[in-house]
């Protein structure tokens, strides 16, 4: 089967590779067939990147030790998800299952263009043929999951830390994120290459940007959730290289989906547009090489590495001929409009951008610089948490404050009188939150304070909007409150769509702020002793072992009460991993849905006589943070959802040029 | 086994990347189809006219839900109208149009 897989791989870079230069030859010489062909062969790469990852899946299922990758990886008592999970636990998969999304993104994008973008489309085919040209010959070359040994008795296993179900959704989700930006930059490139500087690649691409976006921004939040359940520290965000690597192409793809609606209502912002493009898809690439090039283990590791040098590469050349074609296509790109007025919705939607791109560079910057002083001094220097938390309040918090001033701004201008008026109800909320905050002793941390006083103004803001529009609505088409609430929401789904993303903002926020008040407390625990935290009691009752299928759990039963109130049994412990040889923290969550928060239990240290350490959180509020994600779900699928009315006037807009 | 299925696989891209060749072998036009001056400057003007009347649909809605005093619709309000109909007037057949304009005095 092995030699099917590596078949398949060389099938798809031929294929992709001749989508590349027939589909750049087509364009050049103004060639129908040829162009059609290109496109076809980047579908059939597809294709051919399906039949290797159902290779792959096939080997992981039958446990064929005799492929290096899965010997590597998995072990006969690893369940069957975790298994099967294991095709992007490692570098070699990970880099198929880029390959085989981004193909797949590609075929749908040549399918969907083939109406709408017809004259576009043999434009954007080259742009992806070439990375999936990388992608297939790194597979290829470099790093093969199909390199074969003579199979041995038994796997290795996964690291015990990936054993875990957020972790099995995690990594498809940010792959389908990170892949998802190639579209806009191939549309955006197609644009550039065609001279097509119109809106054209702009509507082909929001959907798409908006698809990868979501999944990111999911992904990201799944990955938090397994950092919190599995990792066992007790937060959910450590500023970590491999996290920040998915957030900085996520806050450049923000940006863009917001100044996107600029250049649509207002024809302004199109270099800025584009290089933001540029922007999320180099990030997204530089994501991909952070966590496969070994780089992050030590400067030395990545020259050894296999792809590592090759991948910067690859970047390096997409950024040059992105960044070289906008400046060829500058004089294109111009706009005739300018902005009339500071207090105007593009004018905050301009601010929102600089602050989000500030982040984003500011994050990088902290991402790179220990790479660069490990390379030039021989030492690596440490960028902590307190660096990235310093910023995330300076970018963070104006930006969640213009998050509800915007909504509330006219286009174009909006006059001060108006502002004010606009202004008051959600002022006056916050304020009152705010005192109320006060009262209860929240200033105990100002940036935690100004934080909930900002998510409060917000949520007024967002309210407001729905009342207004609601009434306006209502006014206009008569009816009840709801038929005309649906009708608001149905005629402008992204608008309302991201105001609810806003809400999903808002509930992060006031999750995240929650960090600010949270209890700790360790202490070493003999039997029937006690410790109190953040107005819990945790009594020791003694310790259970048992033997499940791939590991040796080992529990303490912890009796928790409040308030005199017995709440039950929590059971913190560790898992031992015989085959891969590895021990895991299992902390004991306990939710309260009164407060939104956790109490969070981990079982540091099991003592030879009888006594444990254990370590207890108190963490408030932190069940937003995960509801924030299904309310952001939803809000992105209001905002995705096609609009038919708006489909037949774009279809009127772009049938013009003949397929 | 293996080989025959790497082959069939392989065959099969072929087969579906020559088809544009294979369905047409002899075709009349192979050029790829662009648009041409007129077709950027119609759609330039489609784009002009679709973003004046989504500004006045998104004029009147914020004038309706007080983002926008009476003072600011008024001004803006004209201008969006004349840019709207400069580009449906331009967008429009020259007979039609100068009927049209005729017509309204």
């Amino acid at each position: 089967m092995a030699e099917l897989g590596r078949a398949a791989l060389v099938v798809c870079l031929g294929l992709s590779a001749y989508a590349l230069l027939a589909g750049g030859w087509a364009i050049a010489a103004h060639r129908r067939r040829l162009a059609v062909s290109a496109q076809n062969a980047l579908v059939a790469a597809f294709g051919a990147a399906l039949v290797a990852g159902i290779v792959l899946v096939v080997a992981l299922v039958r446990h064929d030790f005799s492929l290096v990758y899965v010997q590597r990886l998995t072990s006969r008592e690893l369940p069957l998800g975790y298994t099967l999970s294991a095709f992007w636990g490692g570098q070699e998969g990970s880099l198929l299952l880029w390959l085989l999304v981004l193909t797949g993104y590609s075929t749908a994008a040549v399918y969907t263009s083939r109406r709408r973008h017809a004259d576009l489309l043999p434009w954007i085919v080259p742009p992806l043929a070439l990375v999936a040209t990388f992608f297939a010959f790194l597979l290829v070359a470099i790093a093969s999951p199909f390199e074969t040994q003579v199979a041995p008795a038994n796997g290795v296993g996964l690291n015990p830390s990936l054993q875990n179900p957020y972790m099995v959704a995690h990594p498809p989700l940010l792959y389908l994120g990170y892949v998802g930006l190639t579209v806009p930059w191939a549309f955006a490139m197609g644009a550039l290459l065609s001279r097509r500087t119109d809106e054209a690649w702009i509507i082909a691409t929001r959907r798409w940007t908006l698809v990868a976006w979501t999944a990111l921004g999911i992904g990201q939040l799944l990955g938090a959730k397994w950092a919190y359940e599995e990792i066992g520290w007790g937060g959910y965000y450590a500023w970590d290289p491999v996290e920040n690597a998915a957030l900085m192409p996520w806050l450049a793809a923000t940006a863009f989906l917001h100044s996107v609606m600029i250049q649509e209502k207002r024809g302004m912002l199109k270099v800025w547009n584009v290089l933001l493009v540029i922007l999320a898809f180099g990030l997204s690439l530089f994501g991909t090489f952070l966590t496969r090039s070994g780089i992050l283990d030590s400067i030395h590791s990545f020259t050894e590495s296999s792809i590592g040098p090759w991948f910067l590469g690859f970047i390096a050349l997409v950024v040059a001929l992105s960044l070289g074609l906008v400046f060829l296509r500058l004089p294109l790109l111009r706009s005739r409009t300018r902005l009339e007025s500071l207090v105007s919705r593009e004018a905050t939607f301009l601010y929102n951008n600089l602050l989000l791109v500030a982040l984003c560079l500011t994050i990088l910057w902290g991402v790179i610089w220990p790479l660069l002083s490990e390379a030039v001094r021989g030492e690596a220097s440490v960028v902590a948490g307190p660096y990235y938390n310093f910023f995330l309040r300076v970018f963070g918090l104006p930006l969640l404050l213009l998050m509800g001033i915007a909504p509330l701004v006219a286009w174009r201008r909006a006059s001060l009188r108006s502002l004010r008026g606009s202004l008051a109800w959600p002022a006056g909320i916050a304020a009152v939150v705010a005192v109320v905050l006060l009262l209860l002793g929240a200033g105990s941390s100002p940036a935690g304070l100004l934080a909930y006083t900002f998510s409060a103004f917000v949520a007024g803001s967002i309210g407001y909007e729905f009342v207004r529009g609601t009434r306006a609505r209502r006014a206009v088409d008569g009816g009840g409150w709801f038929a005309a609430f649906s009708s608001l929401v149905g005629r402008n789904r992204r608008r309302y769509g991201g105001y609810i993303v806003h809400a999903a903002v808002v509930l992060l926020a006031i999750g995240i702020a929650g960090s600010a008040y949270d209890s700790v407390r360790s202490q070493q625990l003999s039997r029937g002793e006690r410790m109190t935290v953040g107005g819990y009691t945790l009594t020791y009752r003694g310790s259970t072992q048992r033997e499940v299928a791939n590991a040796r759990e080992l529990r303490a039963q912890v009796a928790v009460e409040r308030d005199g109130k017995s709440l039950g049994i929590v059971e913190p412990g560790k898992n031992f991993y015989p085959v891969e040889q590895q021990v895991s923290s299992e902390p004991a969550i306990r939710h309260d849905a009164m407060s939104l928060g956790d109490l969070f239990v981990i079982l540091e240290n099991a003592n030879g006589d009888g006594s444990i350490e254990l370590k207890a959180l108190v963490n408030p509020l932190v069940n937003l943070i995960w509801l924030a994600g299904l309310v952001f779900l939803g809000g992105s699928l209001i905002a995705l959802w096609p609009d038919p009315a708006e489909q037949r006037r774009m279809l009127e807009r772009y049938a013009l040029a003949p397929a | 086994m293996t080989y025959v299925l790497a082959a069939l696989l392989a065959v099969a891209a072929v087969l579906f990347v020559a088809r544009p060749f294979l369905r047409e072998p002899g075709a009349r036009s192979d050029r790829l189809s662009e648009p041409d001056e007129l077709d950027r400057r119609r759609l330039a003007l489609l784009e002009e006219r679709d973003r004046a009347l989504d500004a006045l649909r998104e004029l009147e809605f914020d004038h309706r839900t007080g983002k926008l005093s009476d003072d600011d619709y008024r001004a803006l309000v004209g201008p969006l109208r004349r840019r709207a109909a400069q580009a449906t007037r331009a967008l429009e057949p020259r007979g039609e149009g100068r009927e049209r304009a005729r017509a309204a005095g």
